[in-house]
């Protein structure tokens, strides 16, 4: 298979302008004829489903919560980037092209991330008229701070909850169109399945969550929003219901997977407590400006911190990189946590976890000054912990954030179905190997938002689709292969809760195809992977039946595809013989232990063709240039 | 430490509920209220007993999907804490709780402790918005909001739509949920044009979805999680009486 990802000639500034008046119209009074099915409301698929409305087009939206406004972009924290140059600071799309790319250690498309920094600005502009409350300056301009990897600030913020206000913007934007008839919303429903005709996406097979009715919806293009894998590893900052579902079944009905050992680790989250742990909390990055990272030099100390002597703690950070100290980028941070635990230095009752101190800046800044910067962590560590980060030192460790992989799109959003479209967190295009602070939210809300809606018009303008019914025999297979599926996870009746899995699933995946890869884990991780896949159909137990609420059935469907899911994700690990940002591979670091990207062999896309249940997938490369900004070795001596 | 709960299993919405009760043992005090059920979850399929549905989701206090009564009280009477962020250090040996659904007519039950909340979908829907449809945008700075209209918008705009406001109102009143909307928009500046429109038809919506009438108990602002403020409450009555006396907001 030839992948062509589409990318208009010309210069890189002008690309996306010239392509969007290439782009067929779609004639308003026909926008109405034409039905687009969207998956998933959170930041991606909101914004599209009310852009879409707002053009005419008729539009479904499903989401597995109770509310569109429920989904997990809610919880972003830190903020969302943009190259407004309010600051006069130096900044430009330009440089937010350069810095997005080199942060993503060479491994994303040009074009895409130049069009990502060009929206950006519009972003800001369209969320403040919705209403988002962007923090303010006195005279009532917008606020800026900043952000790992980048010297400008360029990052827009709602205090500590931007995601939650952007979404909540998109939110009302999507209910405005439900009200006027455009949107139609499915909540507390799951896409089961993609259903693909002569070629093309033209609908969806989805379970009701509440009356368990397996339906199928037609459309004439279909959009999947449906966000990042975390999950796989089952303990991640992730919400706990967010799946690879729609996507892998999407894959198996033949759109490429591209890159999927991507992931993303964030260095600072609350440890793990107990094997009871359902999930992980994120603790906003900003608070390495002022902690100070540290385990005690001894293995095995179990001395209280405070009664640790200064000469007996290892400053791990500001030993190794003397001139970034404690802010060093995510991926090298977790890296190191993870090797002072694997020594035995890590701290609290599960020895996986190390410090972060505030004692020396409240001494140094003072009690009021840390509460005034971080006291909603603070808080927020205690809620969880019961410990008080202002008399104890706070403990953290890494945990799976975001996937960069996800289905592969051309430039266009399309995946390789075409009338499949992907956006947000659920496609690989715009992070590479390792994503920037506060660039989730941009990417989500410039795909759903700038960038589909002109795509998919031109794509409905041309294609002829023929007038289809849920009659036809591709709906009725993909109906039947759902409720077969149900009816499988159900007749099992072993002896294994489907947790039980999920959590053996997460700590392989976490072992061999985490922080931290090697050949040989990962040889012996496809091995075990399969081998616990036989074990799920053989012996998990899900009670009750398949035409009721019944939550323990959908997380074991969910389960089922992680269990698939991680196998490939493993096989490009393995196939990836190089480190680049989050893909930490052993054999493969310059001697002082730092990431040696390969570009010679490694520069491309590695996209992943199903070929059949127990059949290896196909790998096709797309190679990528770099026209403008020049791979470069990243350090931070 | 060990624990008596008393839990509302109730099999769908037209069949009738009871309370079930349950011993939890060796409940350890760093997990939260929702791993301990987790836990009785793993324990009752494993003795072929169906799990207690719950709604539930990000499990860090942000989504608004969990909540249920805990004793009676809406998140289990925390400061500022949805039942996802409650860990079990606040409780003791012994303790014998009881967990019922949020109770309102227009949250009716879906299954034991999960409720069906669409209908604050639908009073958003009826104007919870400024209309701004895409691209239609001036510049972000070309519209000054003055710092304390923004901070204001957003102590109101943190509601996560929980529903805790209305279980715990003796009317199952839903106003602060909506004068929490009302106020955000309300007090911009990009919110003024359709401001008394919005308030006429957010309210009547309320009414068309049977939540009762607010009178004042203050009962919702002691258990909203994300502290939000009667006064939002006084905003919305002034709002709504402005537009309804003076016709304003008929139009939209």
């Amino acid at each position: 298979m030839e992948l062509d990802a589409k990318i208009p000639a010309g210069p890189i500034e002008t690309l996306w302008d010239q392509h969007r008046f290439n782009l067929k119209l779609v004639n308003p009074a026909n926008k109405r004829k034409y039905t687009v099915i969207v998956v998933g409301s959170g930041l991606a698929g909101a914004s599209a489903a009310a852009t879409l409305g707002e053009l005419g087009y008729n539009v479904r939206c499903f989401c597995y919560q109770d509310s569109p406004r429920r989904a997990h972009s809610i919880a972003a924290q830190g903020g969302i980037n943009a190259a407004k140059n309010y600051h006069s600071d130096g900044d430009s799309i330009y440089r937010l092209f350069y810095d997005t790319v080199k942060g993503g250690d060479f491994r994303s498309r040009e074009a895409n991330v130049y069009r990502l920094a060009q929206i950006s600005v519009d972003i800001i502009d369209q969320c403040v008229a919705q209403g988002v409350p962007f923090a303010r300056e006195y005279g009532g301009m917008l606020d800026n701070r900043s952000f790992g990897g980048a010297q400008v600030s360029r990052t827009f913020y709602a205090r500590g909850q931007t995601g939650q206000q952007l979404l909540l913007g998109a939110y009302q934007a999507l209910q405005r169109q439900v009200a006027a008839g455009q949107v139609t919303m499915y909540p507390r429903t799951e896409m089961l399945d993609l259903v693909v005709v002569d070629g093309h996406a033209r609908g969806i097979v989805t379970r009701n969550l509440i009356t368990g009715n397996v339906e199928s919806h037609l459309g004439d293009a279909v959009v999947l929003g449906t966000g990042g894998y975390g999950n796989v590893y089952y303990l991640s900052t992730n919400a706990k219901g967010c799946n690879t579902t729609a996507i892998w079944r999407a894959y198996k009905r033949g759109a490429l997977f591209a890159n999927p050992c991507f992931t993303q680790i964030h260095p600072t989250c609350i440890p793990v407590s107990g094997e009871y742990q359902s999930k992980l909390t994120l603790m906003s990055e900003s608070l390495r400006n002022d902690g100070r990272i540290w385990v005690p030099l001894k293995q095995g100390d179990q001395r209280p911190p405070n009664q640790i002597p200064e000469e007996e703690r290892d400053y791990y950070l500001e030993r190794k990189y003397p001139s970034f100290g404690n802010l060093v980028p995510r991926d090298v941070a977790s890296r190191n946590a993870k090797s002072v635990c694997d020594e035995h230095r890590g701290v609290g009752k599960s020895g996986l976890g190390v410090y972060l101190d505030f004692r020396d800046a409240i001494q140094r800044l003072g009690k009021h000054v840390i509460k005034e910067r971080y006291g909603n962590l603070f808080d927020m560590y205690e809620l969880i912990t019961g410990e008080d980060p202002y008399q104890v030192p706070m403990r953290i460790f890494p945990a799976i954030h975001y996937t960069m992989g996800g289905l592969w799109v051309d430039y266009n959003l399309m995946s390789t179905i075409p009338g499949l479209y992907v956006i947000g967190e659920a496609n690989f295009s715009d992070h590479g190997a390792n994503r920037l602070g506060a660039s989730a939210l941009m990417q989500g809300l410039a795909d759903g938002y700038f960038v589909l809606p002109y795509t998919i018009g031109d794509y409905l303008a041309n294609a002829k689709l023929p007038k289809l019914d849920a009659s036809h025999a591709a709906f009725r297979e993909a109906e039947i292969q759902v409720a077969c599926h149900t009816r499988r996870l159900l007749e099992i009746d072993g002896t294994r809760t489907v947790d039980s899995f999920h959590r053996e699933l997460g700590k392989l995946v976490w072992e061999y195809c985490g922080m931290a890869r090697n050949a040989q884990g990962l040889r012996h991780a496809l091995e075990e992977i399969p081998a616990l896949r036989e074990q799920f159909w053989r012996d998990v137990k899900v009670l009750g039946t398949g035409e009721e609420f019944n939550q323990a059935l959908e997380k074991a469907g969910r389960v089922s595809d992680f269990l698939e899911l991680a196998e490939l994700m493993c096989a490009d690990a393995l196939e990836r013989n190089e480190s680049c940002g989050g893909h930490f591979r052993e054999e493969y670091q310059t001697p002082d232990g730092e990431a040696l990207r390969n570009d010679a062999e490694f520069a491309y896309v590695a996209a992943w063709q199903y070929r059949g249940d127990g059949q290896p997938a196909e790998l096709h490369k797309e190679p990528l240039h770099f026209d403008y900004v020049h791979p470069s070795q990243r350090s931070y001596k | 430490m060990n624990l008596t709960l008393h839990i509302w299993r109730q099999r769908n919405a037209s069949e009738k509920g009871r309370m079930v009760r349950y011993e939890v043992r060796d409940v350890n005090p760093e997990m939260s209220f929702l791993e301990m059920l987790d836990v009785l979850n793993e324990s009752l399929i494993g003795k072929g007993e169906e799990p207690v549905a719950f709604d539930h989701d990000c499990r860090e206090g942000i989504c608004g999907m969990c909540g249920f009564m805990i004793n009676g009280v809406a998140h289990g009477g925390h400061r500022a804490t949805t039942v996802c962020q409650l860990h079990m250090r606040h409780f003791k040996d012994g303790d014998e709780l009881y967990l019922e659904p949020w109770r309102a007519r227009a949250f009716p039950v879906i299954k034991d402790l999960a409720v069906d909340r669409s209908a604050f979908d639908r009073i958003i829907a009826a104007g919870g918005f400024i209309t701004a449809s895409t691209g239609s945008a001036p510049d972000g700075n070309a519209i000054l909001v003055p710092k304390e209209a923004a901070d204001l918008a957003m102590d109101a705009a943190a509601c996560i739509g929980c529903g805790a406001c209305v279980a715990m109102c003796p009317n199952a009143a839903a106003a602060l949920f909506t004068a929490a909307k009302i106020t955000h928009l309300g007090v911009l500046p990009q919110g003024q044009p359709e401001r008394y429109s919005r308030a006429i038809a957010m309210v009547a919506q309320v009414s068309h979805e049977m939540f009762g009438y607010c009178t004042n108990v203050g009962e919702c602002e002691a258990v909203c999680p994300k502290e939000i403020k009667l006064e939002v409450i006084a905003r919305m009555n002034r709002d709504f009486l402005k537009a309804a006396v003076a016709g304003r907001g008929n139009g939209a």
